[in-house]
């Protein structure tokens, strides 16, 4: 017998379950929804993704996605460096509070977000002077993207930072490293990889991201409309196959998207 | 102890048992009629019990009414359908053969036991001088609906406007389209649903003027005392929100019977005057006419006799292609 001894046994079985338990939540309905999209010919597929409506909505949806991710995943680091570096009264409070996007419903949110940014609210009135417009327009589709995917970069990135000593500081301050260059050459490179998963797990969420944004985004056709904005707008014509390559069309360039950050990532921890 | 709690258990199970056997009907709405339903529900409770001695059960669903006719595709087991369009029950119909194609001549007024219009809901004492749909495309004036491609009120908001600059420009398409470019050139925020519009315009305080359900119209003055002003335009559209019995789930349930009497009540003077008192325009002539002042007579076109019925309208206005997106695509 070759086989390999284990420590703990039950690979089979174990294993067994999770191919059962990835199909059934996982692979078939995204098969059933490939094969709700095959419906349509290859012709109909680069209409439908190709038409000036859908482009927009791609546009607005990964860019306004990207920038969120991008802000979520520096306030992130922030947010995560007070957590862990500092202790202060209320502190876990504020740790909970990290959470609250993940736990309220995104309708919730939507309307809340909507409620304070719109022009007359509490933080729009102001805006509103200074001539800034933080609702139902791109802005505000940004901010609310920023509110949901903020929190995947905190819990990413604070295990890592918690368990960096404060021994690889002060050795790099002993062998005359000031604050700065400790930071940049010494603690940055290790937190990129979880930054990167982060980013990545944030900018997933915002592209498929419906509840909140519906409603602070104001849904203007070739402005300020979303992806799924437009998948709701098929299913609303009962045009099943027109949804399913549009939700196709989103999954594949999301695909593409996290594997090339997957590749990033690999690089970088292949050059340390 | 031991025998309390077994004995007990037995008496629930029987109990539960005993109520199961009661019949149970589901009525998959759309959402403006939550209030109306709810007072229903319990007026035909009473009347079922007088007249037959069972006790019946009644569940609501409300959401989107092509969102629900989605989930009823999808196998919802609803007894009965009480939705915004005909065309969300004739897709049921045509998808799922769970109700017969000739489902609208089952009960009278084309199954659509009250109706309702669409009228305008201005600010408070109407500042901006909104009279009728030339006053919405005017500059400056910012009109609140709606996203007619996912909110079905929004396409009656869309037909009615539609209905009357056909009028106005004497059936001149071109112009007529252009009178909807530029009353949708007017639209700040196009929201997803009716109800998130209500919030926008009520609670936002975005936008001047209102397209909205009658029946939402008056809700949003009570629930907003003082705050805006209802104004009838001088044409409008008559919506039928219509009724059906999903009879191949009741066949299966056994309570077709009852989904039947259920719909049937809704034309009875107590339905009507239900319907009435929650700002649906009743069918009854005798109860209409103790409720007109609440409900003054406009013209009203219908969409059979303007658009040549629920389907043609859709392909030709709010299909991929349809007036609707012509209107955003031309810049």
């Amino acid at each position: 017998m070759s086989r390999k001894h284990r420590v703990i046994p039950g690979f089979g079985l174990t294993a067994g379950f999770t191919i059962f338990y990835l199909s059934l939540i996982i692979l078939i309905p995204l098969i059933a929804l490939f094969i709700k999209a095959a419906g349509l010919g290859l012709d109909d597929w680069w209409d439908i993704l190709t038409s000036p409506r859908v482009m927009a909505a791609a546009k607005l949806t990964f860019g306004a996605s990207a920038a969120a991710a991008v802000v979520s995943t520096i306030l992130g680091l922030l947010v995560t460096w007070v957590l862990v570096r500092y202790s202060f009264p209320g502190k876990r409070l504020l740790d909970g509070m990290v959470d609250l996007p993940f736990a309220l419903p995104t309708a919730v949110a939507g309307i809340t977000l909507t409620q304070i940014y719109a022009p007359n609210g509490w933080v729009g009135q102001y805006l509103d002077k200074m001539g800034i417009q933080a609702a139902y327009n791109a802005t505000g589709v940004f901010i609310a993207l920023t509110f949901i995917g903020f929190p995947f970069v905190v819990r990413t990135v604070q295990p890592i930072l918690e368990d960096m000593g404060k021994e690889i500081e002060e050795a790099a301050a002993t062998l005359g490293a000031n604050r700065w260059t400790t930071f940049r050459q010494v603690i940055f490179p290790m937190l990129v990889p979880a930054l990167i998963t982060g980013f990545t797990l944030a900018f997933a969420r915002a592209i498929g991201e419906y509840g909140s944004v519906i409603f602070i985004s104001g849904n203007l056709p070739m402005k300020t409309e979303i992806l799924p904005l437009l998948i709701v707008s098929q299913l609303e014509q009962y045009n099943y196959e027109a949804a399913a390559v549009i939700a196709s069309g989103m999954l594949l360039v999301s695909f593409v998207m996290l594997i090339l950050i997957n590749l990033l990532q690999r690089r970088l921890d292949w050059q340390k | 102890m031991k025998t309390t709690t077994i004995f007990s258990t037995f008496a629930l199970s029987v109990l539960t048992t005993g109520f199961a056997h009661a019949a149970e009907l589901l009525n998959v709405s759309y959402d403006p009629t939550r209030e109306f339903y709810t007072d229903f529900n319990d007026a035909f409770k009473t009347h079922w019990k007088e007249k037959t001695g069972e006790v019946v059960k009644i569940s609501q669903s409300h959401g989107g009414s092509g969102k629900q006719a989605r989930s009823v595709i999808d196998g919802l087991p609803a007894d009965v359908v009480t939705l915004a369009l005909s065309g969300d029950i004739d897709i049921i119909a045509t998808k799922t053969k769970a109700i017969p194609k000739h489902w609208q001549s089952r009960l009278p007024n084309n199954s659509s036991p009250y109706t309702s219009t669409i009228v305008f809901v201005t600010r408070n004492g109407n500042p901006k001088q909104i009279k009728d749909w030339a006053d919405l495309i005017k500059p400056g004036v910012e009109v609140i609906t709606p996203n007619p491609k996912t909110s079905g009120g929004a396409r009656w908001n869309y037909l009615a406007a539609w209905a009357w600059a056909d009028k106005e420009y004497q059936g001149d398409r071109k112009q007529v389209l252009g009178y909807i470019k530029r009353l949708f050139a007017n639209v700040p925020v196009l929201d997803a649903g009716a109800r998130a519009s209500t919030t926008t315009f009520a609670q936002r305080g975005i936008g001047d003027v209102f397209l909205s359900w009658e029946n939402e119209a008056y809700l949003i003055e009570k629930e907003f005392p003082g705050k805006t002003t209802i104004v009838y335009p001088s044409i409008s559209i008559l919506a039928e929100p219509p009724v059906a019995v999903v009879t191949k789930n009741t066949d299966k349930k056994g309570t077709t019977k009852i989904a039947q009497a259920y719909l049937e009540y809704l034309y009875t003077d107590v339905g009507q005057e239900l319907a009435a008192k929650h700002f649906y325009r009743p069918r009854n002539a005798q109860i209409a006419e103790k409720y007109s002042k609440q409900f003054p007579t406009i013209s009203l076109v219908t969409l059979d006799e303007k658009f040549g019925g629920w389907s043609k309208a859709q392909k030709e206005h709010f299909d991929d292609g349809g007036t609707f997106d012509q209107i955003y695509s031309v810049k």
